[in-house]
């Protein structure tokens, strides 16, 4: 009851006029810092940051808490419309939006992924506000075993997410994994796989640069290949009655990749090491996995959109959580709201919700705020971004690559991944050729990263005994349900080819 | 219009200039585009906290013409900042927020071939000191308590940090050699993640910087046992520190900036201009009070004699710890 009542007061502060004004503007220029590819939430807070010193430390981070709720919604616009993830957060939205737009369904995809974006934040708001103190300390009681037993969990989804091909999709898996181990090594601090002692190598391969490359220019190579220039636009058509029959479609064959993907997005957010990211790439493997028919994901399932839109925005609230109970980022963005906190004079940290209980509440009123608007902003706009889907694909695909290079070089500001860039997108485009799931080698380049040290730091706890894994109450269950979930497919596999060879 | 905005500016920057007392020719350096700000940690710690905070207080107060832009690159304990800088296309906009890996790390690798004296002093803008930090529930108050309870542990005692040859790891090692103990170190990517860790148990001990431990110890999870400095700090009257029971010892972590390699000397004393500037802000004079900073603000030449002495404390301590 006494939670109703700070969260009424809070949700007032955020009806105020100025809070009101700030939050419209901040979800719109979300929205397209996040459709934008290169530029996602990160940088959106980022380049604004100093503006909001004009108003009262309040008011600014409801601000800055809007334009990252508007970046969620928004990087789904460019995965969907033209196959280039607007963020990192949305790449796994391209792996069943993109072929959605293709077959003429774009404002399906669009629906989708707006009503399952705010589900899931609506969901995560909820959860935030009923239990922030109690998932506080479940956050805590992640170490890194923990957190290594959860990669381990989203490994074994991804034998789910290659098809049917497993030797095929384990290839896709260690390609990703070389490639994230490429940069300094974090526990002896010594360089690794630095190729030809290119400088740009040092930094490691910056996910974005990866995800844009398979799916930006391999994805635009691959429609050039497969139509030969043939095909010169999308059919689509906009309508109200268009908007809510795709809300009713998208609802109807997506509920369950919303529901795992709101659940299941909040709480990978709240652990500090993860974020958005991985949050919705788990949520899709597991949603492919659940599905009645999982061979329809990739070829244009709503589940394979709202799983991942509903994660993204679910785990940017969560990852709110560390920061503000903890005073631990829990992604790249909220690192930069965090410092931004600091400079308006608060201490984030287990005190923040004690000693200034208005501050705190204000932005979780506002969460549920810019949440509602930035469904209705994005519905609205959704007729804009069909219509760029009608031009012809000759004007599209050079608009593509453009964005492309564009979108590599914002990541880093460094040649050399507009260069890597283009050299994963050929090598995707052939991959793809010979029929390797590329979406594996793109989650291991996202998790690896996680694995690799918490694997180590783990080992160095247990001088050495793989036995961490499975003996601690938490860490346990879940490394054995991802040994199982590893094994399943496996001995499937296994066994169709056995009774292939029997007959 | 371009004519009000700049003599706006201007005055702008007079203004700032004459409330800190300054007096000096008029700037011939101006920077003309986004300043690249590296940072030699990754996001979160304790530089990057820093960092973060000087950019906001230079946009807060307009100081800059053109903005710092923060970028992070922690890799190898460092290593991956100080090669950007000596490789940086652009010394006269690339700036670094360094820790004291600035000087340990081309120790530790010098077939990095980097010579910190090419580096341009900029500003020392106050040293950050380490203490010793454990979990309440462990019961331990004392550090002769813990020093007892790790030698009974016969090197099973777990202690989190921020990687072998890091600022916290040499205090660690310092430890085990006059103290005769033996720990059992684990390697995270940032001071934060190590504070978060010991709140949540799942190393034993930390040492890490209070403005780090700070939300924590306010909350009451972790205790501080004793101070790694030469004084005792104001917000932690009752911790002790080394100096008291006879050891010759204090560590600090430098929280300074520096020019790239190569960067012209004017484009070195607008830098030093604008980093006093900030300096004597109350905002960076309040967060040195309530993260518990020494202030140390040490000109150009007085840093590169700080450096020398670091360089030569650094070889110390390691030849001291056998390496």
């Amino acid at each position: 009851m006494e939670i109703l009542g700070l969260l009424g007061d809070g949700m007032a502060l955020s009806l105020q006029p100025l809070n009101i004004l700030l939050i419209m503007v901040g979800v719109t220029l979300g929205l397209f810092i996040g459709a934008m590819p290169g530029l996602g939430s990160v940088n959106g807070v980022a380049i604004l940051l100093p503006v909001t010193f004009l108003v009262p430390p309040g008011s600014a981070i409801i601000f800055l808490a809007a334009i990252y709720y508007g970046a969620m919604y928004g990087g789904a616009i460019s995965s969907i419309t033209l196959g280039i993830p607007g963020a990192s957060t949305a790449v796994a939205t391209t792996f069943d939006g993109r072929p959605l737009a293709l077959k003429g369904r774009a404002s399906l995809a669009l629906v989708t992924a707006a009503i399952a974006s705010f589900i899931g934040g609506t969901v995560a708001n909820i959860l935030f506000t009923m239990f922030a103190p109690l998932l506080a300390s479940v956050a805590l009681s992640f170490g890194p075993p923990e957190i290594f037993a959860l990669m381990l969990l989203a490994f074994a989804t991804f034998v789910g997410l290659g098809g049917d091909d497993i030797p095929k999709t384990i290839f896709s898996i260690c390609i990703g994994l070389v490639f994230a181990a490429v940069g300094f090594d974090q526990i002896s601090g010594a360089p690794r796989l630095v190729f030809f002692d290119i400088s740009g190598f040092l930094h490691g391969i910056n996910f974005l640069v990866l995800a844009i490359g398979v799916y930006g220019i391999g994805e635009m190579l691959w429609t050039l290949d497969t139509t030969r220039g043939k095909i010169t636009s999308t059919e689509t058509k906009m309508s109200v009655k268009g908007i809510v029959d795709d809300s009713k479609e998208g609802m109807k064959r997506g509920w369950k990749g919303t529901t795992i993907g709101s659940f299941l997005g909040f709480f990978v957010g709240i652990l500090p090491a993860a974020g958005a990211t991985p949050g919705s790439l788990m949520s899709y493997g597991v949603a492919k996995m659940v599905a009645k028919n999982p061979k329809e994901f990739g070829q244009g399932h709503p589940g394979g959109v709202a799983a991942p839109e509903a994660a993204n925005n679910s785990a940017s609230t969560g990852a709110m959580l560390p920061m503000l109970t903890l005073g631990i980022p829990g992604s790249p963005t909220t690192a930069i709201l965090l410092g931004g906190m600091v400079i308006w004079g608060l201490t984030p940290g287990p005190r923040l919700f004690v000693d200034q209980s208005e501050f705190v509440w204000g932005l979780i009123g506002s969460f549920y705020v810019s949440n509602f608007f930035a469904l209705v902003i994005n519905l609205a706009f959704i007729p804009l971004f069909i219509w760029m889907l009608r031009m012809p694909f000759t004007i599209l695909a050079p608009l593509i690559f453009v964005l492309s290079v564009v979108g590599g070089f914002a990541a880093t500001r460094d040649m050399h991944d507009v260069w890597l860039m283009l050299g994963f997108g050929l090598g995707a485009f052939f991959l793809r050729k010979f029929d390797y799931p590329l979406a594996p080698a793109v989650l291991a380049i996202v998790l690896g990263p996680i694995a690799e040290p918490t694997l180590r730091q783990s080992l160095l706890l247990s001088s050495g005994d793989p036995m961490i894994f499975l003996n601690r109450p938490i860490a346990g269950p879940i490394t054995i349900i991802a040994i199982i979930l590893i094994l399943l497919p496996v001995l499937n596999w296994a066994r169709g080819k056995m009774r292939k060879t029997a007959t | 219009m371009s004519l009000t905005k700049r003599t706006f500016m201007t005055t702008l920057a007079a203004s700032a200039l004459a409330m800190t007392g300054f007096s000096g020719p008029a700037q011939a350096f101006e920077p003309t585009k986004p300043i690249d700000f590296v940072i030699m940690a990754g996001a979160g710690g304790g530089a990057d906290q820093i960092a973060r905070f000087i950019q906001s207080v230079a946009e807060k107060k307009d100081l800059t013409t053109r903005p710092l832009v923060p970028n992070n690159k922690g890799g190898g304990s460092g290593a991956e900042a100080l090669i950007a800088l000596k490789g940086a296309s652009d010394p006269d906009h690339t700036i670094l927020v360094t820790l004291n890996s600035f000087f340990a790390t081309p120790l530790r690798q010098p077939n990095l071939g980097i010579d910190i004296q090419t580096f341009t002093p900029v500003a020392m803008m106050g040293v950050d000191p380490f203490v010793l930090w454990v979990h309440k529930d462990s019961g331990i108050t004392t550090f002769e308590q813990w020093l007892e309870t790790v030698k009974g542990m016969d090197g099973e005692y777990v202690m989190g940090g921020t990687g072998k040859g890091q600022e916290d790891s040499t205090v660690v090692a310092w430890m085990e050699g006059t103290f005769d103990i033996k720990i059992k170190y684990i390697p995270y990517d940032g001071g934060g993640a190590v504070a978060k860790d010991l709140a949540g148990q799942q190393i034993m001990a930390s040492v890490n910087n209070p403005a780090e431990a700070k939300g924590f110890y306010e909350s009451g999870d972790v205790v501080p046992l004793i101070a790694f400095s030469d004084e005792r700090l104001a917000a932690y009257q009752d911790v002790r520190t080394v100096k008291e029971l006879g050891h010759d010892f204090s560590y600090y972590n430098q929280r300074a900036v520096v020019g790239a390699p190569g960067m012209s000397d004017d484009a070195a004393a607008y830098y030093q201009d604008l980093f006093k500037t900030v300096y004597d802000t109350e905002e960076w004079q309040g967060y040195m009070a309530s993260e518990s900073l020494s202030p140390l603000w040490l000109d150009a030449d007085q840093q590169r004699e700080y450096w020398s002495t670091q360089v030569q404390n650094h070889k110390d301590l390691f030849a001291a710890m056998g390496e």
